[in-house]
């Protein structure tokens, strides 16, 4: 046995001229949660694919468990747990017959598969619809359902791709206690990307990927790290002059994201009240926070990872007050 | 050991335990059957249209024609020839469903699970097949309505004989769905195939006196072989009759025909699970 229970050398996957995964190398450990961290497009869900041998690599090599993708493929089948991000689901079954379907071909004994049948239904709260057709469930619902059966058998590494997006928070806290226990009791590696950064932050170790190139690995805090210091972003009613203005009064470097300037200071809180009383370009809003791993990734690339994910955050929120208004 | 290995090696079922596989094969099959016996529209509009044939294309033609052979009349040839055409109809569509399940995304679930990628192809071969010889001997319950006494006896020698005929056209869809990704695409391909077949495999008409350049294309068609016995069998016709398939001059018995389907089943068969293995 090795000590990585996954390893990826050199991984190269090309669609076309497209390199969706370029050149990429990293190690997991058995028993990590390790998030993938990415804008749309990165390559995080194409990477899955190959460590799943659902796709060939073009070159380099991965290995899951020991096993290699490409040659072993029933060996690494026999090791993973998988979430995809898109639906998966056979619609013209109901819930229960979906989770009798995955626990039937994954081999779980039948003397175990109901009990934990029953157990991930009732934690996703689908227990009630178990027998409803899948086309009738909500989107969340059938989401669920996605993530209960991911959990149903205890592979050696689980891989979950965007698991718990367009979820309410209180189901995303129930997964990964479910998760956090599945780990604690079975050892089982988590491999997760994620656009949430405060479930990335449950990870042991992130790494952050961008057009196909990892561009940092590491623990989250030492990542935090790399934005040592507070973050400050101001909108002003001339961004190019008050830009110009701050490089050239603080010496500091500071960064355009759609219409509002970033840059760091070490001492936020005492900066701020100098910085509005005498800066010269008119202040619209201003802005102080510590680093999370937005930041970071801010930093390494000069854009926003969470630009997709917020806007559907505000769409849930509309739909919700819909909901209630139209009682 | 070493042909096994390499047989092994080549449906993709290394490293998997042939229990494991076993279930895998019901599990694809078993989903097949749940979700066939919850779609009661599925099921009357599959033999809607084979009982148009017989009741209004067979009994229309018949009132026109003397008998066929001594005592058989149009519509009691078209009958089992009808049998034939609604197993080979339904069971094609076992490439639709692998088309389909690939373009919602189930198939994925299928394809990472801990089951050689030939046992998914032969539960499905299977799946499909059942529900097809289901749909044929549904069509059988209306043989006393043109006069025909079917005994217990042969319903038992056609189970058989049905079953060869559905394996063979589903593996045939299952190949193609491997290579073709597109619903509408498999669609097209698949009505360019199968009505030729069809038509081509003495289902409507006998296969005696036919101009040459179709009785090599009747011949050629593996279909003939499966609707030949059928016909036989319903009609419990002795086997130098009229409805027997005739090749370089030798009439041919059930068994030959019988041979013949199987080699092609089997071909088939071989073809689709290597096939579901090579597919990403
Ligand atoms: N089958 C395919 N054929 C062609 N291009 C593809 C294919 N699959 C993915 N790509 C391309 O590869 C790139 C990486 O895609 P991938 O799905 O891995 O991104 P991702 O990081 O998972 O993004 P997201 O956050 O949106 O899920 C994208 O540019 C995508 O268009
Ligand atoms: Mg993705």
């Amino acid at each position: 046995m090795t000590d990585y229970i996954i390893k990826v050398e050199k991984l190269v996957k090309r669609f076309g001229k497209l390199a969706a995964v370029d050149d990429i190398s990293f190690s997991v450990v058995p028993g990590e949660i390790f998030g993938f961290l990415g804008p749309n497009g990165a390559g995080k869900t194409t990477t899955i694919n190959i460590l799943c041998t659902l796709l060939k690599p073009t070159s380099g090599r991965a290995s899951v468990n020991g096993f290699d993708v490409v040659r072993q493929q029933s060996q690494v089948r026999q090791s993973i747990g998988l979430v995809f991000q898109d639906p998966s689901l056979d619609v013209r079954l109901s819930g229960l017959q979906n989770l009798r379907f995955h626990a039937s071909v994954y081999h779980v004994p039948a003397p175990i598969r109901e009990q934990r049948i029953e157990q991930v239904l009732m934690m996703m709260e689908l227990w009630d619809r178990r027998n409803n057709e899948v086309r009738t469930y909500s989107g969340g619902m059938k989401r669920r359902l996605e993530l209960a059966r991911g959990l149903l058998h205890y592979p050696k590494v689980l891989f979950l791709d965007e698991p718990t997006l367009g979820l309410d928070p209180q189901t995303r806290s129930h997964i990964w206690e479910y998760i956090l226990d599945l780990r604690q009791r079975e050892g089982t590696t988590i491999f997760l990307t994620t656009h949430y950064m405060d479930e990335a932050e449950n990870a042991d170790r992130i790494a952050i990927i961008d057009y196909g190139k990892l561009i940092a690995i590491d623990t989250p805090e030492r990542l935090k790290n790399i934005v040592s210091k507070d973050i400050i972003s101001v909108k002003t009613d001339d961004n190019d002059r008050a830009a110009e203005e701050i490089g050239l009064r603080y010496r500091i470097e500071v960064i355009r994201d759609g219409d509002e300037l970033t840059f760091e200071v070490a001492n936020g809180e005492e900066f701020l009240p100098t910085f509005v009383r005498e800066f010269g370009t008119k202040i619209l809003s201003i802005n102080l926070h510590q680093p999370s791993l937005d930041d970071v990734f801010l930093k390494l690339t000069g854009r926003e990872i969470r630009q997709e994910a917020a806007s559907s955050e505000i769409k849930t929120i509309v739909r919700q007050y819909d909901r209630r208004t139209r009682h | 050991m070493k042909l096994r290995q390499s047989f092994v090696n080549m449906i993709g079922a290394r490293g998997t335990s042939t229990m494991n596989n076993l279930r895998g094969v019901y599990t694809l099959w078993y989903r097949d059957i749940l979700i066939f016996g919850r779609d009661r529209v599925h099921i009357i509009s599959s033999i809607t249209l084979p009982l148009l044939f017989v009741f209004v294309f067979g009994i229309g033609l018949s009132a026109r024609m003397g008998d066929l052979a001594p005592g058989i009349n149009f519509t009691q040839f078209l009958f089992p020839g009808i049998i034939g055409m609604t197993i080979l109809m339904s069971s094609f569509t076992a490439g639709v469903s692998v088309v389909w399940d690939r373009e919602v995304g189930f198939l994925r679930e299928v394809l990472i699970a801990p089951i050689s990628r030939a046992s998914v192809a032969m539960g499905k071969t299977l799946g499909t097949a059942t529900i097809a010889v289901i749909q044929g001997i549904i069509i059988l319950l209306f043989a006393p309505l043109v006069d025909i006494s079917v005994s217990a006896w042969t319903v038992l020698v056609l189970l058989p004989l049905m079953l060869l005929l559905a394996i063979s056209m589903s593996s045939l869809g299952i190949l193609l769905a491997t290579r073709i990704k597109s619903l509408e695409a498999f669609h097209g391909l698949m009505s360019l195939l199968m009505f030729p077949m069809v038509f081509l495999s003495g289902v409507f008409f006998p296969l005696q006196g036919l101009p040459a350049w179709m009785d090599i294309l009747v011949k050629f068609n593996p279909v003939t072989y499966g609707i030949a016995p059928i016909r036989q069998v319903v009609l419990g016709a002795s086997p130098d009759s009229l409805f027997s398939i005739v090749l370089f001059g030798h009439t041919m018995s059930i068994w030959e025909d019988v041979t013949m389907l199987a080699l092609f089943a089997a071909a088939m068969i071989l073809l689709a699970m290597w096939s579901f293995g090579k597919q990403d």
